[in-house]
């Protein structure tokens, strides 16, 4: 029998450290703060350490659940239990979870140092981690949207952190709605998970659906699509990404936490978690594949035209988790986790080495005004530069293996397989051109910061640098046959055979030109001739102005759907129903009662007799009512009745 | 006691005793204009219930109602010190015991 690993203490602990500084933090000294603060995540790792010491070095048998001893919904048909499973796909998730949150909480120490929102900003952060691991650990998909939803908070409130600000509280709300609009597909792919297997434990759905292995489509396709819109929402892909770049208003490290490494990435877990489910929908999964890829290309196009350093990153996140998606679709599972965790390594550390950016130059975070800076900011250059290429894809960094590993196992699903890798590979380019140019504009070329005084950010924040920086290195040589050999108890076995020779080899050398290639090209348009990219942007106006900003989804969202809710709420439901017709009621409402009360007023004469006599008078009726002869009453009344009728 | 009772006078004389002190009651707390003859008037309407009660009480042989009477006499007595008090308070403010011009509650 194994050591308990007290799995429940993983959320339980942020959760504390969330209270502890939710509610004390302004009154306690700022050290204690950050005691506490730093110490939650950094135990709920210790936690996640041990569970995998137990699995790798001891050789316990996964999945491992542990069970709140009280049922949380019982009712007929429907059982919910708080249960947190573990299993493979759940500790790997929880490693990156909560290892890459407490180097994030550390550099957030130097980063926030001068902050007055010091405490709120560690008890918010607390707060997601809790929400986080309640997701990453949920045995069933109710359970799963507690967390969902709470991640949903948390990156609300972080988002909107700045609150003074106008744009961070709409950005804020911005991520809020849109996410609403996914999580309504969650909720509806719940209600048929329900009515369709009487149950939301994610083990119990898999044995029902092993029993049945003709089962396709149908009710499936319905509920993995509807698993699938919630998954867009949370994960920024098309159509709902619009509110992960607006997202970039909040604290940088937030970004990096929430918007790069962790949250974003709920979507391809969720999707990783309920495989069977997509596994048996092959039309939802098509579906996947295509917003993947469409997501990756589309997302990357504009990233090639931004000059705000962190939306460069966001709209680079966004494509690279069409990336996860793509993998997703091709059933590729394992080779999705494994770029979510490589890019959760490599997309961290672009952000926080963005962040030390910013606080260096205090508080710019416009590319044409940096450059140079590799001399001002030797450290963060160089975690830069390791982030850089491992995100392009080169050997032998992180990123080279994980996208590789996606880029594989699409083309060899066939014709539209080959598509889609096709599509994965320009997207790649594109990725190359654009974080190289990021590279170029900041730390290379001539000076453009006038007036700053720009300085190295202190080694609190250089620290987590330095480990994700070796991460990044380091994250993929595990290498995706040994990585998937590992997640296959979760997520099935990964197909990756091929009738070519040395396909593999030829597809990795591919992919490494490609992205030498996008170096070159940036190379040529960010250093050496830096004229051409204005020469190209005036070559071809309307194109360079419609991805400049951002293909105007923003603006055609806000006039198809935007405009027409706000005319709708503003003046059928604002003025018709909440004026006219409820206004209205309560108006008459007020008007009967201000009437009679008028006419009953003139009663209360204030004169002590008056009263008298009519409690005199009230008893006197009281007494005639006694009296009465009621039988001889009603039938005088019946007569009288009768007379009338005729 | 009971049996005299019984005997010599009817119950009905009581009941008519009591009803009569009780309208008289009535009347005074309607008409009257002092506060201290409505106050007494008040005292006549609780003394004629009392009567009521005893009455029954040997009626019946049932000694709840003299119980009751005992709650009564207290309550009256109670109600009598407060009342006196307010009579006097209000004398003390307004110069008047007029019932009429005692109308300080209404709008």
């Amino acid at each position: 029998m194994n050591a308990p690993l007290y799995l429940r203490l993983i959320p339980l602990l942020p959760l504390c450290g969330f209270l502890v500084n939710g509610l004390l933090g302004r009154r306690l000294p700022k050290w204690l703060v950050t005691t506490v603060a730093l110490l939650a995540p950094l135990a709920a790792f210790g936690v996640v350490l041990n569970a995998a010491r137990a699995y790798f070095g001891a050789g316990m048998a996964l999945p491992y659940v542990e069970t709140c001893p009280f049922p949380w919904i019982s009712v007929t048909g429907l059982h919910v239990d708080f249960s947190f499973v573990l299993d493979q796909l759940s500790l790997v998730m929880l490693l990156v979870v909560t290892g890459v949150g407490f180097l994030i909480h550390v550099y957030s120490v130097g980063y926030m140092a001068e902050d007055e929102g010091y405490a709120r900003y560690f008890s918010y952060l607390n707060l997601f981690l809790f929400f986080m691991t309640v997701l990453v650990l949920a045995g069933n998909a109710l359970l799963m949207f507690v967390g969902w939803e709470g991640v949903g908070l948390a990156s609300y409130l972080l988002i909107g952190f700045y609150f003074q600000k106008d744009s961070a509280a709409n950005a804020g709300k911005k991520a809020f709605i849109v996410n609403r609009i996914g999580d309504f597909g969650f909720l509806i792919g719940m209600f048929l998970l329900i009515a369709t297997f009487g149950t939301l434990s994610f083990a119990e759905i898999a044995a029902k659906l092993a029993t049945s292995p003709a089962w396709q489509g149908g009710v499936l396709t319905t509920i993995a699509l509807c698993l699938l819109l919630g998954a867009t929402g949370k994960s920024a892909q098309l159509p709902l990404y619009i509110w992960l770049p607006d997202a970039m208003e909040g604290p940088t490290p937030v970004s990096a936490l929430i918007h790069a490494a962790t949250m974003v990435t709920a979507g391809v877990y969720m999707i990783a978690r309920t495989h069977v489910l997509f596994d048996h929908a092959p039309f939802a999964l098509g579906v996947v594949a295509i917003i993947g890829a469409a997501t990756a290309l589309f997302a990357a196009t504009i990233g090639l035209a931004q000059n705000d350093i962190k939306r460069v990153l966001a709209y680079s996140t966004i494509s690279q988790l069409g990336y996860m998606f793509l993998g997703c679709g091709v059933a590729a599972y394992s080779a999705a986790i494994f770029h979510l965790m490589t890019h959760a390594f490599f997309k961290a550390l672009l952000f926080l080495a963005a962040g030390s950016v910013i606080h260096g130059l205090g508080g710019e975070q416009d590319l044409r005004k940096m450059g140079g800076l590799w001399k001002k900011l030797p450290v963060t250059f160089a975690v830069t530069t390791v982030g850089v290429i491992a995100i392009a894809g080169i050997y032998p960094f992180a990123g080279f293996f994980s996208k590789d590993a996606i880029l594989y196992a699409a083309f060899v699903q066939g014709p539209g397989g080959r598509a889609l890798w096709f599509v994965g590979l320009v997207t790649a380019l594109l990725t190359s051109i654009y974080m190289f140019r990021l590279w170029y504009m900041a730390f290379l070329g001539k000076p453009r910061t006038e007036g700053v005084h720009a300085h190295e950010s202190p080694w609190s924040m250089l620290g987590p640098l330095v480990i994700l920086a070796l991460l990044s290195i380091g994250g993929g040589w595990v290498g995706i046959e040994r990585f998937s050999e590992y997640l296959k108890p979760a997520t099935g076995t990964l197909h990756l055979e091929s009738s070519i020779p040395h396909l593999e080899l030829i597809l990795s050398a591919v992919a490494v030109l490609v992205a030498l290639l996008g170096w070159l090209v940036a190379h040529i348009l960010y250093s050496a001739k830096t004229a051409i990219p204005a020469k190209i942007a005036g070559a071809v106006p309307p194109i360079y102005k419609l991805v400049a900003n951002k293909y105007y989804v923003d603006e055609i969202y806000g006039a198809l759907i935007v405009k027409p809710l706000l005319g709708i709420s503003r003046y059928v439901l604002g003025w018709v129903v909440d004026g006219a017709i409820l206004g209205g009621l309560a108006w008459l409402l007020a008007g009967i009662a201000n009437f009679s009360g008028a006419i009953l007023q003139k009663w209360q004469s204030g004169n002590l007799r008056s009263y008298a006599a009519w409690l005199a008078a009230g008893a006197a009726v009281l007494l005639v009512f006694v009296f009465i002869p009621w039988d001889f009453a009603g039938a005088l009344f019946h007569i009288l009745l009768k007379v009338a009728g005729h | 006691m009971n049996s005299f009772l019984n005997q010599q006078v009817p119950l009905s004389w009581f009941l008519l005793l009591s009803a009569t002190l009780f309208v008289l009651g009535i009347v005074g707390f309607l008409i009257k204009r002092n506060l201290i003859t409505v106050f007494m008037s008040i005292e006549l309407m609780l003394n004629a219930v009392n009567l009521s009660f005893v009455t029954f009480a040997c009626q019946w042989h049932a000694v709840k109602g003299q119980i009751f009477v005992f709650f009564v006499m207290m309550v009256a007595a109670a109600e009598a010190a407060v009342g006196l008090a307010i009579i006097i308070a209000i004398f003390r403010v307004r110069a008047t015991l007029a019932v009429d011009r005692i109308d300080l509650m209404k709008l």
